[in-house]
């Protein structure tokens, strides 16, 4: 009987995950293992249409970038040397806070995504502009290689709205 | 039990798998171990589960498009392939920008608003000695939201006046953005304007205004008709496929139609309405056109142009003199694309002169080779002429634009007409009131030879209007053009060949503006020729961005296209050049391209202008004219500008 509980269990869950289109919206990105990730770790994803996993990773962006952020303020103390490429760093991520996010949301929202591509596109941008200026010892790589990534991703499911 | 009870509906599912298993695998296991019967039991039943969940996943795929279509092929400017980065590996520097270089940006002549985004071009129109225009504008930002109407004024297209907000979304049915509309005049000379609202549950609709005061010259005022949405997305069109609604025309029968782009699947679509007060319609159930793969029709555009004159139509002019023109902005690509052809007004319907160049389609015509969207035409009564206003964006980051507090611009307004030698393709060309802006000028007669490259001293090179003619010669022999096809018979293209620093047998050559001293930064304009079949000559236009500035924090591509060049003309070529725009027009407007470059030395008195020929075998002749161009002074209106005495 117990056997058969747990089994009953692993039947509700995967019942839960029923008509979530996560999957095949994955296949079609550069990154099916990142994607799929991103999005069942966030419960609206087994529900959500094309639109909404969009929303999704746009939220994943916005959290990112305020690590990101919350990264850069730490590292002023601990790398001074770095002031300079830091500073660009803030400005950048700052512009995907309050300016690539709200616009990707309000434009995938209201059913005009080629705004919400240029927002998740110039995410990727901004990111790599901030690596850029370390000359090779940045101390922020894994954090912007994630924020590449997750535009590219965040990139490809936009364009299925267009 | 409860559980058994939730199982069924699942179990149901399956009964024709798991039901043969389970009937079969008790018997075989009758002697095993319940353990292993129960282990095996459960792990068929994921397996028929799993099995389930595929089947029904095939069936939801409804939301993604199993069509192939250009997703990463032409995409928008702004793109991770090739054009941005294309790994996750590529660093991009930033560039240090600084308020000087980033101020040095903005145009002097180009529409622009004092601050923020703005996007398409909106009802524009000519009324009581005013030429009025609307734009898409965010009042709060440097990107795209919070859309309102934008307004501004000129007498002559070019010295704009800036006027308040025209419409906001104070209403349900606008809540959301007041989007993209055209105006239309009634026969007794008033205007109604149709436009986009973005409704509160996010549904788009058409609406209705006009001006509150028709005897206000300025139009300042907008009244929303009480009885809005006078559209509503028909059934089987998406509730955020439905947008962009043209100017009316009339039809033989006296009602007025408008057509609305929209899409079906990857099918670009036109519907049709016809109204007789612009408050109620009839939806055709045919529909104007549709071209399969071309994904959303935005910024639809329809008018007639003569086959014989090159002066405008009105909107609603038809009759055998006449083809119509079909215009829509690709959603998909960022790209506007036209096509020729006939019109039948009884049945609504059109067709292409040229289906395999057909609206939307990639190798089809476009107004402008380079970065123009949302393009809509209008029909200048005050001139007779219909012209056409582009949206411009940026070409930069959008931390650049929130730093410098701006993006976008317009194309400077242009006449269009029909080619009438080629009769295949549309000519475009700068207002002729754009030359009130000349200044100074100095005119030049220079033969270079292979691989030269030639400063031109004009002074400040910032604001230039620059007409040109070329021709060229190898082993002493004139060469002479005779194309009477608009499209080339060779792939060349300007794009896959290197730009202008490939050197070909008979180009590249032209102008490098925005160049400094040392051409470290320069965009260079150019004819490239080479032979196609039969020894005839093809000439692509282009204009190469990649080496337009040492920053790599901007997208740089290179633009161009085939231009037809036709028996007896010389190679003729126009550049407007006003800081971080530039337009380049061929062969008298039938291939424009217009640019975004974003120079970090090539600024302000360090900007120069360079001739160049990097063919190999032929020597150019050309005579050129190079203006020094004013600022407009587009400024907000004031009483004086109004010619109203100030103590009223």
């Amino acid at each position: 009987m117990k056997m058969m509980k747990v089994m009953m269990l692993i039947v509700m869950m995967m019942m839960v995950s029923e008509g979530s289109i996560i999957e095949p919206t994955c296949k079609e990105t550069p990154d099916f293992s990142l994607c799929v990730s991103l999005l069942n770790s966030d419960p609206r994803g087994s529900s959500a249409d094309t639109s909404g996993l969009a929303l999704i990773l746009i939220d994943k962006i916005k959290g990112l970038a305020t690590k990101t952020l919350n990264e850069i303020n730490g590292l002023y103390k601990k790398r001074p040397e770095l002031k300079r490429a830091l500073d660009e760093c803030s400005r950048r991520y700052k512009t995907i806070l309050n300016a690539d996010v709200p616009e990707a949301i309000e434009a995938i929202s209201k059913g005009v995504p080629k705004f919400g591509e240029d927002g998740v596109i110039d995410a990727g941008v901004e990111a790599s502009v901030c690596q850029g200026g370390f000359n090779g010892r940045s101390p922020l790589t894994s954090l912007t290689k994630s924020m590449q990534k997750i535009s590219n991703v965040t990139r490809a499911i936009v364009r299925m709205l267009l | 039990m409860a559980s058994t009870e939730a199982l069924l509906p699942v179990t149901s599912l399956q009964d024709p798998l798991s039901e043969s298993r389970s009937d079969q695998i008790p018997e075989t296991r009758r002697r095993r171990p319940i353990k292993v019967h129960l282990a095996v039991y459960s792990g068929l039943l994921l397996i028929a589960l799993y099995v389930t969940l595929i089947v029904t996943h095939d069936g939801s795929k409804a939301e993604i498009a199993t069509e192939s279509r250009p997703r990463m092929a032409g995409v928008s400017e702004k793109s991770n392939d090739g054009v941005w980065i294309s790994s996750d590996d590529r660093k991009v520097e930033a560039f240090p920008w600084n308020n000087t270089i980033l101020s040095w940006q903005r145009t002097a002549f180009h529409f622009q608003p004092e601050k923020n985004w703005m996007n398409d071009p909106n009802g524009p129109l000519f009324y009581k000695g005013w030429y009025h225009f609307f734009y898409q504008y965010n009042p709060n930002a440097a990107v795209w939201g919070d859309i309102v109407w934008g307004h501004a004024v000129s007498k002559d297209l070019i010295h704009w006046l800036y006027l308040p907000i025209a419409m906001v979304p104070d209403q349900w049915y606008d809540a959301n953005g007041v989007w993209t509309g055209s105006a239309t005049f009634l026969d007794d000379g008033s205007i109604v304007m149709l436009y986009t609202g973005s409704t509160d549950e996010f549904v788009q609709v058409q609406n209705l205004a006009y001006p509150e005061d028709p005897s206000d010259p300025l139009l300042l005022k907008w009244v929303k008709f009480s009885g809005n949405p006078v559209l509503v997305p028909p059934p089987g069109i998406g509730a955020k496929d439905f947008r962009d609604p043209t100017t009316a025309w009339k039809t033989s029968s006296g009602k007025w139609r408008i057509t609305i782009g929209s899409k079906i699947n990857r099918t670009g679509i036109s519907l049709i309405y016809d109204t007789t007060d612009f408050k109620t319609y009839e939806k055709h159930d045919t529909l104007l056109h549709q071209v399969p793969n071309t994904g959303m029709w935005e910024c639809v555009d329809f008018y007639p142009v003569s086959k014989t004159q090159v002066n405008g139509l009105d909107t609603s002019v038809n009759g055998p003199d006449v083809k119509h023109v079909i215009k829509a902005s690709m959603d998909d690509t960022r790209i506007d694309h036209y096509a020729i052809g006939t019109y039948d007004d009884s049945n609504a319907t059109w067709v292409p002169d040229n289906p395999s160049i057909d609206v939307g389609i990639s190798t089809g015509l476009r107004y402008d080779y380079g970065k123009y969207y949302a393009s809509k035409t209008f029909y200048d009564q005050n001139k007779g002429r219909r012209i056409l206003w582009g949206w411009i964006g940026e070409s930069d980051s959008e931390a650049a634009d929130v730093q410098k507090g701006w993006s976008s611009v317009q194309g400077i307004p242009r006449t269009v007409v029909l080619d009438t030698r080629t009769h295949k393709n549309l000519v475009q060309w700068p207002v002729e009131e754009i030359k009130s802006l000349r200044l100074s000028s100095k005119k030049f007669d220079m033969t270079i030879g292979p691989g030269t490259v030639v400063p031109v001293d004009v002074g400040s090179a910032t604001q230039l209007d620059i007409e040109a003619e070329f021709e060229i010669k190898t082993d002493d022999l004139k060469l002479f053009f005779d194309d009477d096809s608009v499209e080339a018979d060779n792939k060349f293209s300007c794009e896959t060949n290197g730009g202008s620093t490939a050197r070909g047998a008979l180009g590249p050559f032209g102008f490098s503006v925005l160049a400094d001293e040392n051409l470290s930064e320069q965009t260079p304009v150019y004819f490239y020729v080479t032979k196609g079949k039969h020894s005839k000559l093809n000439t692509v236009f282009c204009t190469d961005t990649s080496r337009s500035t040492l920053a790599n924090d901007v997208v740089k591509p290179i633009y161009g296209s085939f231009v037809p060049v036709l028996k007896g003309e010389k190679l003729t070529m126009r550049i407007l050049v006003d800081h971080s725009i530039v337009e380049g027009f061929a062969q008298g407007g039938r291939s424009c391209i217009t640019s975004r470059v974003y120079p970090t030395k090539a600024i302000y008195g360090a900007t120069k202008l360079f001739l160049f020929n990097n063919a190999i075998d032929a020597t150019v002749t050309t005579s050129f004219t190079v203006w020094q161009m004013n600022n407009a002074f587009i400024h907000p209106y004031s009483s004086d500008d109004l010619g109203v005495p100030s103590s009223t």
